[in-house]
């Protein structure tokens, strides 16, 4: 079975400690913009929408990289191979999200690889609006809360 | 350097020359950053005696070591200047992500000097910095400004500006960075009204580097650990904000009613507690940049007269609107906040000073025909707010805080401050050491520069009587180096309800590479401290001012928990004074000053 990054936008708390690790992880500095998540703050709302790859498994970055630089790895992550990327950042032109990342003072292309199983920023997300679990069962909690409204409700009209 | 970017910034609004320059490495290790680090530059280069709000008074925006890293709630930055309100020095404290990105840009901090002719904002992008003009924007509100500004500079760009309180020069006018967070007190922004200075814009893509990275993420992790499973910063806070405390001080009976007048119960606190407010407004969570607890509320009043939406009310504002006015509609609590953030007010001082005012006119010391204000009335709260922040009719008294509108009409002694400041939401005859904290708070009325609370009230890090003054003077001194050594570091002080030296040391250090120990940092909490008992030693303050109301210290408390008690200030201050090196008129010793490399 294969797991995902799912996120809650609604759960988000906007600290970017996501982006923290992530960059840590990935480039040994703090630097949002050596993350592959990425929160977009609506500031004055008190939003946040964490962006993140969705690894799409029909996925415009593979079906846009001219020379197959992305392919899916064994947890479902789909990974960019640095050593034949082009940065010709395509890729992050056809990600529908914005979620696929160009890192001008490293030159390259970030993309969430899952960490190999263990999403650090999963581990570190205090709101709970990042989980990594099944797929089948991303949908369940939102679908039974939903459905515990009508348990009440039904009773009444009966 | 590590932690630190070494760079600083110095803008000179007379001039408008900009410039880079290096951090002082050395002041950098003895004072380590943000509050400690800004205060060191501040009383290098400014007189004591300098009027607040003339050009030759500074405005120092500094980030800490940890400012922007994985360190627990690391958002930080401090503006200190010397405050309008009381002429100490003034370090304000605020969150959100502003600091961070100041460092990504790669500043530690910026020095502003002089006054600029006409109304400007600072635009940052990395090293590329302007002075652009700001005639549009002046009058605008803090929300106004921000969506203008990012319109204008970068959609991604973080915004601090002022708002009309500020421009107008409200004593008590804040700084505002993203809209709801605030570097509150003191009158910080009025200095940058002063100097015509309406936002700074700031937006960095450069990181930051620690001096031992796998070291500093065991400690970070360790101490995010900590934060996560601890009862308050970890389900308390997490769950209700900090309006949490409006119950438990109410049961306590330490929350204040009437400007300090009656019994510190008010008997419709649930109606404006963190749980009510959780059950019937809370839209979301929000955390400050990297902070596992957010305690940060959005909040939705979705229609009526009140009708408003925004961040908090936090629990100072909620008790300064709420049980000091009176007022037990919610509603009208969390409007007054909202606008406070929208026009850049400090809601403790306003409070504060809408109460003193009632409560003078209920004693027919200011004529009704002046101000005719009653006590429980949340729409003449709302319009107060506005008229002070635009210094309309009565409001022009009111902004000129609680001590010189109680002087004016010739009853100071009403005005429940401290060095001319405030008091905030706790009343000191129900807890000793919190009484002794605002007497010897450096700047005046403030419940955050040793937080008494927590172990009067929360048994942390363990519990103590509430009433008894022995013990108080020795872990008050402890409280307050330590949260200048917290506040200078970069990351909030909430972290200390689950963390103490040890972590904060070890995170700094891995992330400084200064490798000192935990009580040369300490110590350096110290310094700062008595850096700026000399700043307003010099300034002209003196053993007299570390004093309270006379209210606290001669009525005793009308009821509740704590009935018949008074702050036993002459108990506890001589001893404080002792433990502190200072002689018996709160001098530091020569001895002293050399031990903390201050001589």
């Amino acid at each position: 079975m294969s797991k995902v990054l799912f996120v809650e936008p609604e759960k988000c708390t906007g600290c970017r400690s996501c982006e923290l690790i992530c960059s840590f992880t990935h480039s040994g500095e703090f630097n949002p913009l050596h993350s592959c998540i990425s929160i977009v703050a609506f500031e004055k709302n008190g939003f946040s929408f964490p962006a993140v790859c969705q690894q799409c498994s029909v996925a415009a970055c593979v079906a846009v990289c001219p020379v197959g630089a992305i392919s899916k790895d064994q947890n479902g992550a789909m990974i960019v191979n640095h050593s034949i990327c082009l940065r010709c950042k395509m890729c992050t032109i056809a990600c529908p999200f914005g979620a696929t990342f160009y890192d001008a003072e490293r030159d390259v292309i970030l993309k969430c690889d899952l960490c190999g199983g263990e999403p650090q920023c999963v581990k570190n997300c205090a709101g709970g609006a990042l989980t990594y679990r099944e797929a089948n069962t991303v949908n369940q909690s939102k679908r039974r809360a939903t459905a515990a409204k009508f348990v009440g409700l039904m009773e009444e009209v009966r | 350097m590590f932690g630190w970017q070494g760079k600083l910034l110095r803008i000179n609004l007379s001039t408008g020359s900009i410039q880079a320059e290096a951090l002082n490495e050395e002041w950098a290790h003895q004072y380590i950053g943000a509050r400690g680090l800004g205060t060191k530059y501040f009383v290098e280069e400014v007189d004591p005696q300098i009027d607040p709000l003339s050009p030759g008074n500074k405005l120092i925006f500094m980030t800490g070591p940890l400012t922007g890293t994985f360190a627990g709630s690391a958002g930080r930055y401090n503006v200190v200047t010397k405050g309008p309100l009381n002429g100490t020095i003034a370090a304000s404290n605020s969150g959100g992500t502003w600091g961070p990105e100041l460092k990504y840009a790669g500043w530690d901090g910026i020095i502003i000097e002089g006054r600029a002719d006409k109304p400007v904002y600072i635009n940052i992008y990395n090293d590329k910095v302007e002075i652009r003009p700001a005639d549009e924007l002046w009058g605008k509100t803090v929300f106004e400004t921000t969506d203008m500004l990012k319109e204008e500079t970068d959609e991604e760009a973080k915004v601090a500006c002022i708002g009309p309180a500020g421009e107008k020069l409200v004593k008590f006018a804040c700084i505002m960075n993203e809209y709801h967070r605030a570097a509150g007190r003191s009158g910080v922004g009025a200095v940058m009204g002063s100097k015509n200075l309406k936002a700074i814009v700031v937006r960095g893509t450069g990181g930051i580097k620690v001096a031992d990275p796998d070291a500093f993420m065991q400690a970070s992790l360790d101490a995010r650990k900590k934060l996560r499973e601890h009862q308050v910063t970890g389900e308390g806070l997490a769950a209700y904000g900090t309006n949490i405390l409006v119950n438990i001080l109410n049961e306590h009976g330490g929350l204040p009613v009437k400007n300090f007048s009656e019994a510190a119960v008010f008997p419709n606190a649930e109606k404006i507690s963190g749980e009510y407010q959780a059950e019937k407004y809370l839209v979301r969570n929000k955390g400050c940049f990297g902070c596992p607890i957010a305690c940060g509320r959005v909040t939705d009043i979705p229609q009526g007269q009140f009708k408003s939406r925004g961040e908090g009310p936090e629990y100072e504002a909620t008790w300064t609107f709420g049980s000091n006015l009176y007022i037990d509609d919610f509603e009208a609590v969390c409007m007054a906040n909202f606008l406070c953030n929208e026009l850049g007010l400090d809601p403790i001082t306003m409070g504060g000073t809408i109460s003193c005012a009632t409560e003078l006119v209920q004693r027919g010391i200011i004529p009704r025909s002046v101000a005719d204000l009653r006590w429980g009335d949340g729409a003449m709260l709302v319009e107060l707010v506005r008229k002070t922040a635009y210094r309309e009719g009565f409001g022009d008294e009111l902004a000129e805080g609680s001590y010189r509108l109680a002087e004016k009409y010739g009853h100071p002694e009403f005005s429940m401050t401290v060095k001319k400041q405030e008091l905030p939401a706790y009343d000191p005859r129900g807890l000793q050491g919190i009484g002794l904290n605002y007497a010897t708070s450096n700047r005046g009325g403030c419940h955050v520069r040793g937080y008494m609370t927590s172990p009067e009230v929360l048994g942390l890090p363990e519990r103590v009587d509430p009433d008894a003054t022995e013990g108080k003077p020795a872990l008050l001194k402890t409280f307050q180096d330590l949260t200048a050594l917290c506040d200078s570091a970069g990351i909030c002080l909430f972290t200390t309800f689950a963390i103490g030296l040890p972590e904060i040391a070890a995170q700094l250090r891995t992330a400084t590479g200064l490798n000192i120990s935990d009580d040369e940092y300490l110590l350096a909490g110290e310094r700062i401290w008595n850096l700026e008992r000399l700043f307003n030693l010099k300034a002209g303050f003196s053993k007299k001012d570390d004093t309270l109301p006379p209210r606290l210290l001669k009525d005793p408390m009308p009821g509740g928990p704590h009935k018949g008690r008074v702050v036993e200030l002459d108990k506890m201050l001589p001893e404080y004074y002792r433990l502190r090196g200072w002689n018996e008129e709160g001098v530091p010793t020569q001895e002293r000053l050399q031990q903390l490399g201050l001589a």
